[in-house]
């Protein structure tokens, strides 16, 4: 720590940039509580936009659905599942928000590029400057099934197909001049001639001519965001986005994980200010500390509750283990490798391969401390809060991470909707803010402006 | 609550129907693709009573001439549309051939949930090489096309049903949120493509979002309300009643109009455009006259053709004539009111809710 407050990554000035990314989905958000609200209703995605406004978040993030999480071949039925489109969602709230930035994750494997850059641009110029692209990729068959390309492209070239996807999607937003169109009606045309331009790619990833009907926004195009963190994820980051929306939370990875990609950034010529970092944050408060850590144990016991046991450890054996008791240890049985079909959406890739491995070593582990299955699952499973703490313990934290510029800010996914989000906004927030670590007022328009981003080159 | 006797739909697409309206937009040329203009249309829309408002799209520039070259997507037009409007169906155009189905259906049903049961589309079938380009493809022929926007249509009507009602449960007692036995894959197999299924959106408060389309596109009982062109309303009557033989419930004639307050202003206005840029035929019923003998042509309607939409030649000097002079009259003379607020499009147009499919089946 020394070493970096000292050093010349130390930023006394830096600020906390704050999104939310709302999956809409999944085992990380709480249905069985009095207080969440309707995870569909359009009212509670604007309460929750605007509340966000209030606490003058930089933007509101949606995932992306393309195949409702299924598990052993049939719909999964412990999570919330069903959510809105992303842009039609954005674009009904860029409607009835003024400043938030408005972020749809979208897929560069099954979209059409025009199309997905022409609903991008919309919103873009519905919300008057505050779109965002989270740009992601996705390889497999089984989510291919609902689309015209199926499982069309191998995996090691989804990122090949993204780089071509996003150039030729920047380049349809680049093909009206500035002032293409003229001043009034007396003109003798609608847009000067020639100042609109035509795209055409023709390879074998990215085949589209198209003339774009949609002119720059008030910043230039939507804002761009990376969010996987394989090497060909990292290199589209720092090759053309704006901001990651980075996997690496905890602070040693943080680091680690922005020094590699300063490196890569100076690779493409870019400066280290050209993009911004902010991870993925989950974040449980309390008034005291033991509040917040009792808080957190029962998020993690709502979010991995023993059915929810039973589901975690289906997915590894690849076989219906209804019949065994979550208080008790793990199945004695073999796991059925043929349906382990990796393909699956269920599993974290990471956790796709070895896991005949990684069984073993949890047999060790609840062996050895005596492990129910279901309080090996609240240990195994992924998602723990990464920021546990008051509201002042969390902002000294966030401080030290953004001043030290391991990151920009978080992405906050929040477990409660909406009540966890009011707690940052009405208690965290203040806190950064007499720090000086927060803004007190929103001081730009777009969201290019709001994550301090320098203006795109003429 | 009872259903207008002739809904009527309004075109908000662009600075009007007319290829010259943009110069007669009372704006710069520009505003038409910002916020402010589309929350200005669809609001005057709405505040006089229409039934629904469309909004014409295509993946390729309306104009590659003088004329307009800006359009936003219709869809996402439609979705802004959907919070700052309370009554009034919102119907974007989306094309078949150049979206990916399960996309297109998701889209649909976001909008049905963000206009809390407001949503229509209406189906649109770009066939020609500039459009298909945008996708790396070439032109179907006829019968390719034909089965295509079947297929299309009947994927989205098959993943609007896939979330029967109440499927959401929220059962504390087994730790279930959904009733999986009620979310059901699809399997559906087109000529030229396959979804899987289920829908990643719950089924649309409508049960299933209104689908409109043209006539000729031959959608039969696919289609809730066919658009119907002709020169005279002996014309319209007549397809209209095609159109309901195919098995299409509603059949709404397609009206230009281009209105003054005497016949002679309004061809004083329609002389001033056409020196601009002529208006081609597009088959579709042209008006151009005085509002108050446009009251009566609709009036005359009512009875031959179950709704019309209207594409006024230039939004900024039609619609208010419409809204001032042409709906009130219809309203007085008991053939047409507001939507209702929280009242859903189908409540308006008269069209049940639809069983779902797999409910219905299982």
């Amino acid at each position: 720590m020394t070493e970096a407050s000292t050093g010349a990554l130390y930023d006394p000035h830096a600020r906390v940039h704050l999104g939310v990314f709302y999956t809409g989905v999944g085992p990380q958000l709480l249905w069985n509580d009095p207080s969440a609200a309707d995870h569909v209703a359009i009212g509670t995605f604007v309460e929750v936009a605007r509340l966000l406004e209030r606490g003058l978040f930089d933007a509101f993030f949606l995932g992306e659905g393309l195949r409702v999480r299924e598990n052993r071949g049939r719909v999964h039925d412990q999570d919330v599942a069903g959510r809105p489109d992303a842009i039609t969602q954005l674009s009904a709230l860029a409607a009835v928000t003024e400043r938030i930035g408005l972020v749809a994750t979208q897929n560069a494997t099954y979209n059409f590029p025009a199309d997905l850059a022409r609903r991008l641009a919309s919103l873009d110029l519905l919300s008057d400057g505050r779109a965002g692209w989270n740009i992601v990729t996705t390889d497999n068959a089984w989510t291919g099934a609902n689309f015209r390309h199926g499982g069309w492209l191998a995996h090691e070239r989804r990122y090949d197909r993204a780089g071509q996807f996003v150039d030729a999607v920047t380049a349809l937003w680049d093909a009206w001049e500035p002032d293409a169109v003229v001043a009034t009606g007396e003109a003798k045309s609608w847009a000067r001639p020639g100042s609109i331009g035509e795209v055409a790619r023709s390879t074998d990833l990215v085949d589209l001519r198209a003339v774009p009907t949609v002119p720059a926004s008030r910043q230039g195009r939507p804002v761009l965001f990376q969010a996987g963190d394989s090497d060909g994820g990292r290199e589209l980051a720092a090759s053309r986005a704006d901001v990651v929306f980075s996997a690496n939370t905890p602070y040693d990875k943080a680091v680690a994980y922005a020094a590699d990609l300063r490196a890569r950034l100076a690779r493409y010529g870019r400066s280290a200010d050209s993009l911004r970092i902010l991870p993925g944050a989950s974040v449980v408060l309390g008034d005291t500390p033991d509040e917040a850590v009792e808080r957190a144990r029962w998020v993690r016991e709502e979010q991995m509750s023993a059915p929810r046991a039973i589901t975690f450890f289906e997915q590894y054996w690849g076989t219906d283990l209804s019949g065994y008791d979550p208080q008790g240890p793990l199945p004695d049985i073999d796991p059925v490798e043929g349906e382990l079909d990796p393909s699956r959406g269920t599993i974290p890739i990471e956790r796709r391969t070895g896991k005949l491995a990684l069984i073993a070593r949890w047999r060790e582990q609840s062996e050895q401390r005596g492990l129910s299955m279901l309080e090996l699952a609240r240990q195994v499973a992924p998602g723990h809060p990464a920021f546990v703490g008051t509201p002042s313990q969390v902002a000294d934290e966030w401080v030290r991470y953004v001043r030290t510029r391991a990151v920009d800010g978080f992405n906050i996914t929040p477990y409660l909707i909406p009540s966890a989000l009011e707690d940052i906004v009405d208690k965290l927030v203040p806190e950064l803010q007499e720090r000086g670590a927060y803004r007190t007022a929103y001081e730009g328009e777009t969201l290019r402006e709001h994550l301090d981003l320098p203006p795109l080159n003429p | 609550m009872s259903e207008s006797r002739l809904p009527t739909a309004v075109e908000l697409d662009g600075d009007g129907a007319h290829p010259a309206a943009w110069r007669y937009s009372g704006r710069a040329p520009g505003a038409v693709l910002t916020a402010g203009a589309l929350r200005e249309g669809v609001a005057a829309a709405e505040a006089a009573g229409f039934t629904l408002a469309t909004f014409d799209d295509a993946p390729v520039p309306p104009s590659t001439g003088v004329n307009a070259a800006g359009r936003l997507e219709a869809g996402a037009r439609a979705a802004f549309a959907a919070t700052i409007t309370e009554r009034i169906g919102l119907a974007p155009t989306l094309h078949v051939t150049t979206t990916e189905p399960f996309h297109l259906a998701t889209q649909l049903a976001s909008l049905d949930h963000a206009g809390r049961g407001r949503a229509a589309w209406l189906v649109g079938a770009a066939n020609d090489p500039e459009s298909l380009a945008t996708i790396g493809a070439s032109p179907l022929a006829p019968e390719e096309l034909r089965r295509e926007v079947r297929d299309v249509v009947d994927a989205a009507r098959l993943l609007w049903d896939s979330w029967e009602d109440g499927a959401v449960i929220k059962d504390a007692a087994t730790g279930r949120f959904l009733d999986a036995d009620r979310v059901h894959h699809v399997d559906f197999a087109g000529a030229r493509f396959t979804v899987k299924g289920p829908l990643i959106t719950p089924r649309p408060p409508q049960g299933q979002v209104v689908v409109l389309a043209p006539a000729a596109l031959e959608l039969g009982a696919r289609a809730d309300i066919a658009l119907v062109g002709g020169h005279d309303t002996a014309a319209l009557g007549e397809r209209a009643a095609e159109a309901r033989e195919t098995g299409t419930p509603l059949a709404f004639a397609e009206i230009e109009v281009l209105l003054g307050g005497t016949d002679a202003s309004a061809a004083g206005r329609a002389a001033r455009l056409e020196e601009s840029a002529a208006w081609p035929d597009t088959g579709r019923f042209r008006y151009v006259g005085s509002a108050g003998g446009f009251a009566r042509l609709l009036r005359s309607l009512a009875g031959i053709v179950d709704g019309v939409r209207l594409h006024p030649a230039v939004l900024a000097a039609d619609l208010p004539l419409l809204a001032e002079h042409v709906l009130p009259a219809l309203d007085a003379a008991g053939l047409h009111r507001p939507p209702a607020t929280g009242a859903t499009l189908r409540d308006a147009l008269g069209l049940p809710r639809p069983a779902n499919r797999f409910t219905a089946a299982s």
